[in-house]
């Protein structure tokens, strides 16, 4: 139950995707102390993460549950490959194009993955402004076609 | 190495640089989070990852030289960036054999950072080497006045020694072949020389830095310095 209540924190950048849509949120145990709650985080400097504890904490102690350990877990490693498709959806409705494939083809670290579609035409003639766009996990894309520009969630 | 790149803030030639600086910069202050944050558990004295970041003097610091060079100008902050994330990569690389299970994690983590990084900065030292007579000269020089901080980057003392034997850190002699072929082979292909100076600066595992930390940490620690204790 517990559980349930916490896979529904959004986002605090993308506020429609949840924690447990991402893969952030690993796992709830109940012990004699209260509740341990582990998650993994995504990138090493995000930001994000300290908000996401920070709401872990607040959600539970509104439902009553003030003794609550966050516990980090670095393996195994959070990857892309774990954002559901429907997360992913989710994610280009939104505006951001999600991560193209999976990561293990390191092709996409070697820089020769092909171009994410627009989110917002749906185009494939995109190039990549910036590897580095708003947010750490993210890169700069403009279509070519619409002249729009749009994020992309970085493969890793 | 995140200090020296956010001191670009604001001040990048253009802003997408300027965000790809700082974007690397979290990335980096990031990973020594989360590596402080197991020293503080290791060493079992109860320090924070602040606590060894913002109360650390001097000569406790175990950081390369390389990375508390100033930023000078752009292709001297690329140059510098460049030749540290090739050293990261290798090294990362290897520890995720470590024994240790968090090193090995926290190795797998950043390494696919570092690839986005390294691949940011070679993509950097080709336009600038192979770039106009300015660009080249710049990130020539830069390269020269660098070099000499390449070797500290790979001493070793008796606690890598030890760590080595226990399975739990690696060896740099491996990381130090497959840097300098890497090094080599990118700066030829950017029509850069390398430097063929011998002489090395060392020290950084013992504590002993060049003059620039000095100034680095009095802004980095100045204000836990100043507020002792203080909370957002």
């Amino acid at each position: 139950m517990i559980l349930k209540i916490l896979s529904e924190i959004p986002d605090p950048e993308i506020p429609v995707i949840t924690i447990k849509d991402l893969g952030i949120l690993r796992n709830v145990e109940l012990n004699s102390e209260g509740c341990r709650v582990t998650i993994t985080p995504t990138y090493s400097g995000c930001p994000a993460m300290k908000a996401i504890e920070d709401q872990i904490r607040s959600t539970l102690q509104l439902h009553g549950i003030g003794n609550v350990e966050i516990k980090t877990l670095y393996a195994p490693v959070w990857t892309t490959d774990w954002i559901s498709d429907e997360a992913k959806e989710k994610l280009r409705k939104y505006g951001i194009a999600p991560p193209e494939k999976k990561s293990l083809d390191k092709g996409s670290l070697l820089g020769k993955a092909k171009h994410p579609a627009c989110p917002q035409c749906g185009s494939m003639n995109t190039e990549m402004i910036s590897q580095f766009g708003s947010t750490a996990c993210k890169a700069l894309y403009r279509c070519k076609d619409c002249k729009e520009p749009f994020d992309y969630f970085k493969c890793i | 190495m995140g200090q020296r790149l956010s001191e670009w803030c604001g001040h990048g030639p253009v802003l997408e640089e300027d965000i790809a600086l700082t974007n690397i910069a979290l990335d980096l202050v990031g990973q020594a989070t989360a590596i402080l944050n197991y020293a503080g558990k290791v060493e079992g004295k109860g320090h924070t990852e602040d606590d060894l970041a913002f109360l650390r003097p001097e000569r406790e610091f175990r950081n390369v030289l390389l990375a508390e060079q100033p930023n000078g100008d752009y292709a001297f902050t690329i140059a510098r960036q460049f030749l540290f994330d090739v050293y990261q990569y290798y090294y990362y690389q290897s520890l995720q054999k470590s024994k240790d299970e968090t090193l090995s994690a926290l190795s797998e983590k950043s390494l696919k950072e570092v690839t986005y990084h390294l691949r940011h900065t070679s993509q950097w030292m080709l336009r600038l080497g192979d770039g106009t007579p300015e660009s080249h000269e710049r990130v020539q020089r830069a390269i020269n006045e660098l070099w000499m901080f390449t070797g500290d980057l790979f001493d070793m003392d008796e606690v890598d020694a030890l760590l080595l034997k226990e399975g739990v850190s690696i060896d740099l002699k491996e990381v130090k072949g497959k840097w300098e072929n890497h090094v080599a082979e990118l700066l030829e292909k950017a029509t850069l020389q390398l430097p063929v100076q011998t002489f090395m600066q060392a020290g950084s595992r013992a504590g002993k830095h060049t003059e620039h930390l000095g100034f680095l940490l009095a802004e980095m620690q100045y204000l836990q310095r100043t507020y002792p204790d203080v909370k957002w």
